[in-house]
């Protein structure tokens, strides 16, 4: 009969294999205390442990070294710092002539004191190292317990590899070429287990608790990683369904991976930036995923909203960070300020009744009004611009006085950090969403004083046709292929231009694949976009004309009304 | 027993391979070193206690060196913690 289990999905894809089911021998310290004289005996054997210990884990340096390469073999070199730690040997030696513990039971004890010392840590990344220091502490422990260790170094067989846990040292010398895939009873996102699935590119599954109580080595298993699902004992029909759906998922993944690292370079040689809209740091792995260059848009709403108090400097810092960390110096995060107003119910904080939120008190608005709220957030994107690299956009700029005053709340700010010896990236771009018809009307002013401008196609195109997309009575007049905001885009992209500037699109109109030949013939720069948008639109781009779609976009440009475009575009 | 006061420039403060790296200088000297911050402190020659005194960037570090070469083991890791860019 089929059991069926739920876990993490961190890596995607689907397995159907063999289960081989690790499980490391037991070992059980002898808590009973030793006597003085025997501590000798202890320190001595604890001694050849960490030396057989040091012995084995160079060889598995070097080996994988010679196999796998030098970046590979990083970790082992870790582990052998771990292992020459002088608080290590004197906590387990302390252990043993202080408290009167064997060897064995020293060890035990002192390595897990001192991962649990990393695990409360607050970085994830010395979390994780916790998992190394048990590693090497386990290590030490089995030569010391004389207990052999278990190597998986020759399946015979396409296997799911199912453990508690899965270490360094495990999968260094698991046989890999027959490894379908991981599930562990424990683990996150950031494990090794992720971490190493994901490169390998198999799927992967930790979380799923309990599940070695449950399974037996040899049983038939479906690692569904799209799901988070383990299908132990399937049936023939469960089989087939699955065969076909790893079919369809390793046909598209090959052909993302072909599209993904080539450039959106148009037939006549010009080449454009796509990137992903996001909404925080768990839409980075989706963005490298698809290939995007950068992030056009980083929405920082999510902060405020799902939370019970305003984000603090250091909630703010973290999440910026990791993004910025996480998409690297090579590729631009641009940040929109917090773009929130009366039309969103925030728990800790109460807008006032407004009859027309949408055109009230929010965004930029609010930000000047409470500076308080705004500098926390500056000042949180300031500090976190030196991870990677950081652009600041403001939201709803309808004058150059407001994007003034924000520059000049910015400056205060970075004043403010360098006096406390916080570094930051001086060179922080900053730019404008251009959304409101003002924006568009003042472009060449506003030109002259940002960095960047970036289109906000959705609010854009409800001021200029004062159309609201959410009335469905009205709805179908939204349209943002209507020659007046075309008109509106063409005209900021100019004026960028015109003053040396750039313009990037992060609403959806970026990412409507009816569009880009339109937007390419206008010379945007950056189209963002969800990530899963993006090899379409980079696949559109790359098959366009640039000359012909220039004149495609002119025509449009001189078009009378929605239909003429529609009928250019052959859409009707 | 001499000490310093540095502070650490490093974007990635004192993780990982740079606290590994100041373990191998530290190690070359025969002097007790110790690095103090936030009331912590930890032996500079073990990677375990480095990382536990979870050294960001920013952060002020007091260095001591106690032995026969206290004056070139405190020169080697201030050095190393003030000038280390990743």
């Amino acid at each position: 009969m089929t059991r069926e289990y739920q876990g993490i999905p961190v890596s995607d894809g689907i397995a159907i294999a063999r289960a081989v089911v690790l499980r490391p021998a037991e070992i059980q310290p002898d808590p009973t205390p030793i006597q003085p004289e025997q501590a000798q005996a202890e320190l001595a054997a604890f001694a050849a442990a960490l030396e057989a210990a040091r012995e084995q884990i160079q060889a598995l340096y070097d080996s994988t070294c010679r196999r796998l390469g030098e970046e590979r073999a990083e970790i082992f070199s870790a582990h052998l710092s771990v292992l020459e730690d002088p608080v290590l040997e004197e906590t387990i030696q302390d252990k043993i002539t202080q408290d009167h513990r064997s060897a064995v039971c020293a060890i035990a004890q002192g390595v897990e004191e001192i991962a649990a010392m990393f695990q409360g840590l607050q970085d994830p990344y010395l979390q994780e190292r916790a998992a190394d220091i048990r590693d090497v502490g386990r290590r030490i422990l089995e030569n010391a317990a004389g207990v052999p260790r278990v190597e998986l170094s020759s399946l015979e067989e396409d296997s799911v590899v199912i453990a508690r846990d899965l270490t360094p040292s495990e999968t260094v010398t698991m046989d890999l070429s027959h490894t379908m895939g991981f599930v562990t009873e424990l683990g996150g996102r950031t494990s090794h287990t992720a971490i190493l699935s994901r490169s390998l590119e198999i799927p992967a599954v930790v979380g799923v608790s309990g599940l070695l109580d449950h399974i037996a080595g040899g049983d038939t298993v479906i690692l569904d990683a799209l799901e988070g699902r383990l299908l132990v004992d399937p049936t023939d029909d469960q089989v087939e369904d699955y065969r076909r759906r790893q079919s369809e998922f390793l046909a598209q993944r090959q052909a993302l991976n072909a599209l993904r690292d080539l450039p959106a370079q148009t037939r006549d040689g010009r080449v454009f930036s796509l990137c992903a809209n996001i909404g925080g740091p768990g839409d980075v792995a989706s963005a490298h995923k698809y290939g995007a260059e950068g992030v056009g848009l980083y929405r920082t709403e999510f902060l405020y909203m799902n939370n019970t108090h305003f984000p603090t400097e250091e909630e703010q810092f973290e999440a910026y960070r990791v993004v910025a960390a996480e998409m690297g110096k090579d590729r631009p995060v641009i940040i929109r300020t917090l773009d929130i107003g009366g039309d969103k119910e925030l728990p800790y904080f109460q807008f006032d009744q407004e009859d027309n939120p949408f055109l009230g008190w929010r965004a930029i608005r609010m930000c000047l009004d409470r500076e308080d709220v705004f500098k926390t957030q500056l000042r949180a994107i300031l500090r976190a611009s030196i991870f990677g690299k950081l652009l600041i956009m403001f939201p709803m700029i309808i004058s150059l006085e407001e994007f003034q005053q924000a520059k000049a709340l910015l400056e205060t700010c970075k004043e403010e950090l360098r006096a406390e010896g916080k570094s930051f990236d001086e060179n922080i771009q900053t730019g404008i969403m251009v959304e409101t018809p003002a924006a568009v009307m003042m472009a060449d002013v506003l030109a002259r004083h940002v960095d960047f401008f970036s289109i906000g196609t959705n609010d854009l195109t409800q001021y200029t046709l004062a159309v609201d997309r959410g009335n469905t009575r009205i709805a179908h007049r939204y349209d943002p292929l209507h020659p007046a905001v075309l008109r509106a885009i063409e005209r900021v992209i100019q004026a960028s231009h015109a003053a040396g500037k750039w313009t990037g699109m992060c609403g959806e109109f970026a990412g409507d694949p009816r569009a880009t030949v339109l937007l390419a013939g206008m010379g945007l720069d950056e189209f963002s976009m969800t990530a899963s948008s993006i090899p379409k639109i980079k696949q559109l781009l790359r098959s366009l004309d640039c000359t012909a779609a220039r004149t495609l976009a002119k025509q449009a440009l001189a078009a009378s009304s929605v239909t003429e475009v529609r009928e250019l575009l052959n859409l009707n | 027993m001499v000490e310093t006061t540095v502070q650490i420039v490093n974007k990635t403060g004192l993780h990982a391979r740079p606290a590994s790296n100041l373990t191998n200088v530290a190690k070359k000297f025969k002097s007790r070193l110790t690095l103090i911050h936030d009331d912590k402190s930890g032996n500079a020659k073990s990677i375990i206690n480095i990382l536990t005194l979870d050294l960001n960037m920013g952060s002020h570090v007091v260095v001591r060196a106690e032995g026969e070469d206290e004056n070139e083991a405190l020169a080697a890791v201030a050095d190393f913690i003030s000038t280390l860019t990743e």
